[in-house]
């Protein structure tokens, strides 16, 4: 039986905003049968033609600069069976560690043909996958000489408000793991489950090396979705 | 219990998700699927008689000041106690009422979110009283937040609500959204706190 505990506490002071921000009481427990069984689901239809193409979507001029990646995976409970129709949002910084938020201010390029936002649907099997470019380490105001590990930020909405989660995917090998109390928050054992793996399988001939990151929901129930 | 997967961790919206997630309140060039108003501008007409109101508020940290660049995120029955269950779209089409409200604080003054929604009704079976599930997200936070606001004018519906009477009767009253009438419009205003005298009562799903 693995540790169930993956999550961070909600208090971690080496992340220092956590401090003023995280609850200082127990959290209390919703019984089971008061819990909602759906949440809200999204069609085919919302989706853009480049939403889930984050090097297309949001080109002026060219190409964006930076390193082509596929990131592909599968979503599902904790039985391991797919979640379909699970919107995934995404948003990143660029190859130079800089993201278009207007609060952003470390000096690094930003570039004309990258927005860093994309979405896509889970398929019936649970799977997903977009492209994009691989995002560069960034400089934070945490501590001195803080920076932030390459990640990918993710929003999921599964099928239950209890599987709803937001969580960064962080690439293999990265020597900034060791440094950032945002990825050292996690549980050690827990840690690697938010690291993507290489995929020779899936990277795509000329054109894009490729990650595979599956993500599970809590829950075990049965799936309100027959 | 039979083998069970690890579930993913959590890790924090951190402060730039608002092109993202937020992307139209904040000017940002690319298209919200979900934004702080739940129902269209012309109530369907199902719901026609239905209270149009607006949940208002602000999120604020240990030392009371409001928190800017926090994520609020709203779910909720419609008038007849029903969550939406058709899929909602197409894109940029009347989505009529869908429930689900998304606000980032950083647009507004202050950091408020506004909501505009219509009043739930109550879930049958479920629960005694209406209430709508509230979702919290922000920098410093490594874990999704979850609560439940209930309304200050249900008095008796709240007295027979099973959830909010499991919780401490002196924390209570964080759970309550406080009706004002404002020029004619039914506001709700919910504070959440983060911590100190009034911390927000937060729901956990597994122990
Ligand atoms: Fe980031």
């Amino acid at each position: 039986m693995p540790d169930l505990d993956v999550h961070p506490p909600h208090l971690y002071p080496a992340y220092k905003s956590t401090i003023l921000r995280s609850p200082t009481r127990p959290l209390l427990l919703v019984p089971e049968h008061l819990r909602d069984v759906s949440m809200p689901v999204f069609g085919e239809s919302v989706l853009g033609e480049f939403d889930h193409d984050l090097t297309k979507n949001a080109r002026v001029n060219g190409e964006p600069i930076g390193e082509r990646i596929k990131v592909t995976g599968r979503v599902m409970d904790q039985q391991g069976r797919g979640l379909a129709n699970v919107l995934i949002e995404i948003w990143q910084a660029n190859a130079a560690g800089r993201y278009v938020h207007k609060a952003e201010i470390h000096d690094a390029p930003l570039d004309p043909n990258f927005l860093g936002s994309g979405r896509v649907l889970t398929d019936a099997e649970g799977r997903y996958s977009f492209y994009t470019i691989k995002p560069g380490a960034y400089p934070w105001g945490n501590h001195y000489n803080a920076w932030r590990p390459n990640h990918i930020h993710f929003s999921v909405l599964g099928h239950h408000l209890e599987q709803r989660l937001v969580t960064q995917m962080y690439f293999p090998g990265d020597p900034l793991f060791a440094f950032d109390p945002i990825f050292q928050s996690t549980p050690v054992p827990a840690r690697e489950l938010l690291i993507a793996q290489f995929s020779m399988d899936h990277t795509e001939a000329e054109f894009a090396l490729a990650y595979m990151f599956d993500m599970v929901l809590n829950g075990h129930r049965k799936t309100p979705f027959q | 219990m039979a083998h069970l997967l690890r579930e993913t961790p959590s890790q924090t919206v951190g402060p730039f998700f608002a092109y993202s997630l937020t992307a139209e309140q904040y000017g940002y060039p690319y298209t919200s699927l979900m934004n702080h108003a739940m129902v269209s501008d012309q109530t369907p007409a199902d719901y026609a008689a239905s209270e149009r109101i607006f949940i208002q508020g602000r999120v604020y940290d240990g030392q009371g000041n409001p928190i800017p660049d926090a994520v609020v995120e709203l779910w909720q029955a419609d008038p007849q106690g029903h969550y939406r269950l058709a899929p909602i779209g197409p894109r940029n089409g009347q989505p009529g009422f869908t429930g689900f409200g998304r606000m980032g604080t950083g647009t507004l003054p202050d950091g408020q979110f506004r909501f505009t929604t219509l009043k739930p009704g109550v879930v049958a079976g479920a629960n005694a009283a209406p209430y709508i599930n509230v979702t919290l997200f922000m920098r410093g936070s490594l874990r999704g937040l979850f609560t439940r606001l209930y309304f200050s004018d249900e008095v008796d519906a709240n007295a027979q609500d099973a959830l909010l009477n499991s919780v401490d009767p002196a924390r209570r009253h964080t759970l309550l959204a406080h009706r004002e009438d404002q020029n004619g419009q039914l506001t709700y205003t919910f504070n959440l706190h983060m911590q100190g005298d009034n911390e927000t009562v937060f729901f956990a799903f597994a122990p």
